[in-house]
């Protein structure tokens, strides 16, 4: 009763929200929402038992993305866009494709049929894989050893993506030291400095936890990168981006951004070597479970590091390109200066 | 949770349609984006909820010894490939918004239809 009492509250909330988000004509209002939907959307995976997604779910949709989002939106307007009046076309193309897709569903199991397909072949397998793997967090060991391909390529994926981002918005070296006297950082926010400066330490911390503890419990080197991410990212927003470079500098976070996927790749290699396939961690050791858990912590390790520095990287070349380009406008156009203050402390809430 | 059988479906759908009607009206290019990642998550509950199994609870083995229960798990499987692909997603999506601001900083506009008349005047 209970569970269907939340199911039902969670999924009108949901719905509610993703209708504002169509009815709202200012953007901005719709990238919030679009955070307390990631966020609501956590709160549902909780309740389908998926512990792992929704920890990572909270962390990027309702933190890392909002904040891109925000910075891209600092640049561009945010203001009212034209009426939003209903568009017949896309709005028949949408019921059509709806109806297909629901009438598509009424062959699907029931919610929470045990019998259903995605129970059968290999799941039963991975649930009983704590004596080929020996972790608890039965979500790591599939994500790490038995998966451990699909995770390399999607660990490149964001490595690639994150390449991406500095090829498109990297400003050169000139211009970058010309955006770092130009930052204005918001420490003077003194109630938002006291309280970060007592929530920075214990979310790295947590971070740290989240990695380590992966194999035990919920966590795992995605959502560890992630928080460690945001953690120097509220650091940065609070002091600068001058100040935040002195703890980790651009060089020492490419390092680690390429080193995380080269301890992965290496890993797998390192297999081969000692005569097993890639990615067999059983090999590392004389005990093959106790090789399997140092497989999954040294590839856990390589996924946080690389995650955590793209995120950051990401972050900077986003900030380092609106305050060039808010820049260039002010003196273009010469807007007033609370149009400047503007997008940075949006970003923060 | 059998009890709502297949009406979950349905709600994933509604959201999904929601994010795809987002896509295709809106003119600012953000929104889009919006859209977009509004229909990944609607995919990503579609998916997790397909390993639910009633009576279970989340993949992280708890000692059945001390208990005297055999518990029932739901599917790690599906939690796996969206655990990762949300990673993927906000990758993504951050390499949409970039392009989005170089846009912004050569056309001097994000809105659709802008970018559209100035490349048609560009072209004749």
């Amino acid at each position: 009763m209970i569970t269907l009492l939340t199911d039902v509250i969670v999924l009108s909330l949901l719905i509610a929200t993703a209708l504002g988000m169509v009815v709202m004509r200012n953007v901005f209002s719709a990238a919030m929402l679009l955070g307390i939907f990631s966020l609501l959307s956590a709160l549902f995976f909780v309740s389908l038992d998926a512990v792992d997604v929704a920890f990572t779910e909270a962390a990027i949709g309702a933190g890392m993305s909002l904040i891109l989002m925000l910075t891209a939106l600092g640049l561009t307007d945010t203001g009212l866009q034209q009426r939003s009046r209903l568009q017949w076309g896309p709005l028949v193309l949408v019921s059509l494709t709806g109806l297909a897709l629901i009438y598509g569903t009424l062959d699907l199991p029931l919610l929470g049929d045990v019998t259903a397909p995605v129970h059968q072949h290999v799941v039963p397998r991975y649930l009983d894989s704590y004596h080929e793997v020996g972790l608890l967090n039965l979500v790591t060991a599939v994500l790490a050893s038995y998966r451990g391909f699909d995770t390399l390529g999607e660990t490149f994926v964001v490595f690639t993506a994150g390449i991406a981002v500095m090829g498109l918005l990297n400003p050169d070296r000139d211009t970058r030291a010309l955006i770092r006297e130009s930052d204005r950082p918001m420490y003077h926010h003194t109630i938002l400095v006291v309280i970060s400066r007592l929530f920075i330490p214990l979310i790295l911390l947590f971070a740290l936890y989240v990695q380590f503890h992966g194999d035990f419990g919920p966590g795992g080197g995605f959502q560890a990168g992630v928080i460690f991410a945001t953690g120097l990212i509220l650091y940065a927003m609070l002091y600068g981006t001058r100040h935040a470079e002195r703890v980790i500098n651009p060089t020492t976070r490419n390092v680690i951004m390429s080193g995380g996927v080269w301890l992965y790749a290496f890993t797998g290699v390192t297999a081969m070597i000692l005569g097993g396939e890639f990615l067999n961690y059983s090999v590392f050791m004389q005990d093959a479970v106790q090789g399997q858990h140092y497989g999954v912590f040294l590839v856990e390790l390589g996924v946080g590091m690389t995650v955590a520095m793209v995120m950051l990287s990401m972050f900077y070349a986003f900030s380092e390109y609106l305050l060039d380009h808010t820049q260039d406008i002010i003196q273009d156009k010469s807007l007033s200066a609370s149009g400047f203050s503007r997008p940075a402390s949006e970003e923060h809430q | 949770m059998t009890a709502l059988g297949h009406f979950n479906y349905f709600i994933f759908i509604i959201l999904m349609m929601i994010g795809f009607y987002i896509v295709m009206s809106r003119s600012h290019l953000v929104l889009k984006l919006i859209g977009l990642s509004l229909f990944q998550t609607s995919i990503f509950i579609f998916y997790i909820s397909l390993g639910k199994v009633s009576g279970g609870t989340a993949p992280v083995l708890i000692d059945t010894a001390l208990t005297g229960t055999t518990q029932a798990y739901s599917a790690p499987l599906p939690h796996v490939l969206i655990l990762t692909a949300i990673v993927v997603g906000v990758a993504t999506t951050a390499v949409g918004l970039a392009l989005v601001m170089r846009i912004h900083v050569a056309y001097g506009g994000v809105l659709e239809v802008d970018l559209l008349k100035q490349d048609l005047d560009d072209a004749t």
